[in-house]
């Protein structure tokens, strides 16, 4: 049933200032409308400049439901193309990450491109003569999307032409994905391994929500957490230093009073952070070499200014949340209306010590791993969401916490801790860009 | 004195244990330096800097064991099942002189919750010590034959 097509006003009906209607996470027409008009109006995140480091690197990705494919040329430049042969609409490679050589060659019948796209050449091609071929669209090789930016090697694409610039998109909030690389004595990332996969039987959205969801951990994770802090109480004996991994569970115990004072910032376009004063990484022990050498690399003002500003998580709308402190992305990558595929990667700190990246590699398998008991109680609550959303009892979602008359969209604001504005932030973001380029329907007046 | 059949029973005994869900008896198993690994990479060699599903020490298992039977536990209402299907344990290095017991143990896994059933096939790789006359368990490495694939969750132990 077309409900939603073609229909911004009904779309816009779902998100109220303080509520959302049930069919934005369990609707699959609304799901299909995502992918056709959110995911291609908004910048996704397509991989890191490290995983394309020498000429004819390749990393796949997907815009919504749409496989692309991004490379580094020759001449040094990275292109993003949609991931098919011009000529059947074979995917040219379905490796997640390689190197091409010198060209790409399509499987199928071979033909074959350079690494900026460009078609280089076609068996038998005398059978085109003739034909018409030059003005075929197959002739210019492989559709190349047009709006790519790499920022500080965060590799972003749009699908549609007529969206919102790169840099109003994200503006100030690209100061999270700074902070993070900053925290590289040389100012560099890189991805030196694969991320930990996860499937989730839930709408991408709910994890997407659940990033600055800061009244949860306390009540969801006292399983994991409360278990491990419980554990740890009774057995370290004389041990005066606290484990890592009691560090890494022990915060998200924190009660409500922590969050609220450490409060969220919220910016234009759906993007927000928890964590502004502080945040559950704040208190992590010293890692021996580190200051030093971010004291030698950016001075004593500069580097402590990077260090203590602790972000909790950022959101970067649509789909991925970027963890500066401990140098972890996760990309919550849509499948189905109910199901989700989280890749959560994380980056090495050039010139770091090792035991940052050791700490990191922990977080990651922790919180978000298959075998996460952390991840265990959150996907425990989103597919019980999942399943009772389908009751027609109450068909709204509630996000109404700390709501203000009168509240303004599209602004930056730093607020208390436990509001659930982000997420009213988000769906803002959610109906304008669902909508930008979807016709309005009239029928009903006529 | 540690036989080649001491190891492949111990090795059928943990597995009897995680079946019949006696999580204490089963960590007894550890030695206390013991640990729990499952690699994300194929023949991966280093756990810390190379990211794994899990490594985790006996007070990271014990967290876990305690947890499943947590009141507030609610990935465990209803509770995960498991049944572990071994083959013969390949023994790899079996020497009292040197104290160095290890086997390769080829497995199907099958864990269930609900109306839910997953099964996972891979191997087995136990590093075991002597402590008087039993065997502990120093490393007990779990390599999935798909461990790049995204799974839901894994609750128990394989």
């Amino acid at each position: 049933m077309d409900r939603y097509r073609n229909n911004a006003f009904a779309v816009e009906a779902l998100v109220r200032d303080t509520e959302v209607h049930r069919d934005v996470y369990v609707d699959p027409e609304i799901f299909e409308l995502e992918m056709e008009h959110l995911f291609p109006n908004s910048w996704i995140y397509i991989g890191h400049a490290s995983q394309l480091s020498k000429p004819g690197d390749f990393i796949t990705a997907n815009i919504g439901r749409q496989p692309v494919l991004a490379s580094r040329h020759t001449d040094g430049a990275i292109h993003v193309f949609y991931n098919r042969c011009p000529h059947k609409g074979v995917k040219i490679a379905s490796e997640p990450c390689g190197n091409t050589g010198k060209f790409f060659r399509c499987p199928y019948h071979a033909w074959s491109f350079k690494t900026d796209g460009s078609l280089l050449a076609i068996p038998l091609k005398k059978g085109y003569e003739g034909t018409g071929f030059g003005d075929a669209q197959a002739n210019e090789g492989l559709s190349k999307i047009r709006n790519v930016v790499v920022y500080r090697d965060f590799i972003f694409a749009q699908l549609n032409d007529n969206g919102v610039s790169f840099a109003d998109y994200f503006g100030e909030s690209l100061s999270t994905i700074d902070n993070m690389v900053d925290r590289s004595p040389e100012g560099k990332l890189a991805v030196v391994a694969a991320p930990i996969r996860y499937m989730h039987t839930c709408n991408w959205k709910m994890l997407v929500e659940n990033q600055t969801d800061t009244c949860h951990p306390m009540v969801a994770h006292e399983s994991s957490a409360g278990t491990a802090v419980m554990v740890w109480k009774r057995e370290q004996g004389s041990s005066t230093e606290t484990p890592m991994a009691v560090q890494l569970y022990g915060p998200f115990m924190s009660p409500y009073e922590f969050y609220e004072q450490s409060g969220i910032r919220i910016w234009p376009n759906g993007h927000g952070h928890t964590g502004v004063a502080n945040s559950i990484h704040s208190n992590y022990s010293d890692i021996e070499g580190y200051l030093g050498q971010m004291v030698a690399a950016y001075g004593e003002t500069r580097a402590h200014e990077i260090l203590g500003d602790v972000r909790h998580n950022t959101v970067y709308f649509p789909n991925i949340m970027v963890k500066g402190a401990v140098a972890i992305l996760r990309n919550f990558i849509p499948i189905a209306v109910d199901k989700t595929l989280v890749e959560s990667w994380v980056y090495r700190l050039v010139g770091a010590p090792d035991k940052l990246y050791e700490r990191a590699l922990m977080y990651n398998r922790f919180i978000n791993a298959p075998t996460s008991i952390v991840g265990h109680d959150d996907l425990e609550m989103y597919e019980r969401a999942q399943e009772g959303l389908k009751s027609n009892g109450n068909q709204w979602v509630n996000l109404q916490r700390l709501y203000e008359a009168g509240e303004q969209a599209d602004v930056t604001a730093v607020i208390n801790g436990t509001s659930e504005r982000q997420m009213r932030n988000q769906f803002h973001a959610w109906a304008k860009f669902m909508t930008i380029d979807m016709d309005k329907r009239v029928e009903a007046a006529e | 004195m540690i036989t080649e059949k001491t190891i492949t029973d111990f090795i059928y005994r943990e597995a009897d244990l995680l079946d019949t869900m006696q999580w204490q008896a089963w960590l007894d198993l550890f030695h206390p330096e013991g640990r729990y690994w499952m690699p994300l990479e194929w023949q991966q060699q280093d756990p810390v800097l190379q990211p794994s599903l899990m490594y985790e020490d006996l007070l990271l298992l014990k967290v876990r064991v305690e947890r499943l039977a947590g009141e507030r536990t609610f990935s465990q209402k209803p509770k995960s099942r498991c049944h572990h299907l071994l083959q013969a344990p390949q023994i790899v290095a079996c020497d009292s002189a040197t104290g160095l017991f290890k086997a390769r143990t080829s497995y199907i896994y099958t864990e269930t919750r609900g109306d839910l059933l997953e099964r996972f096939s891979g191997w087995a790789s136990h590093d075991l010590v002597q402590i008087g006359d039993s065997l502990k368990i120093k490393l007990k490495r779990v390599d999935l034959v798909n461990f790049d694939a995204p799974f839901g969750n894994i609750q128990l132990f394989m």
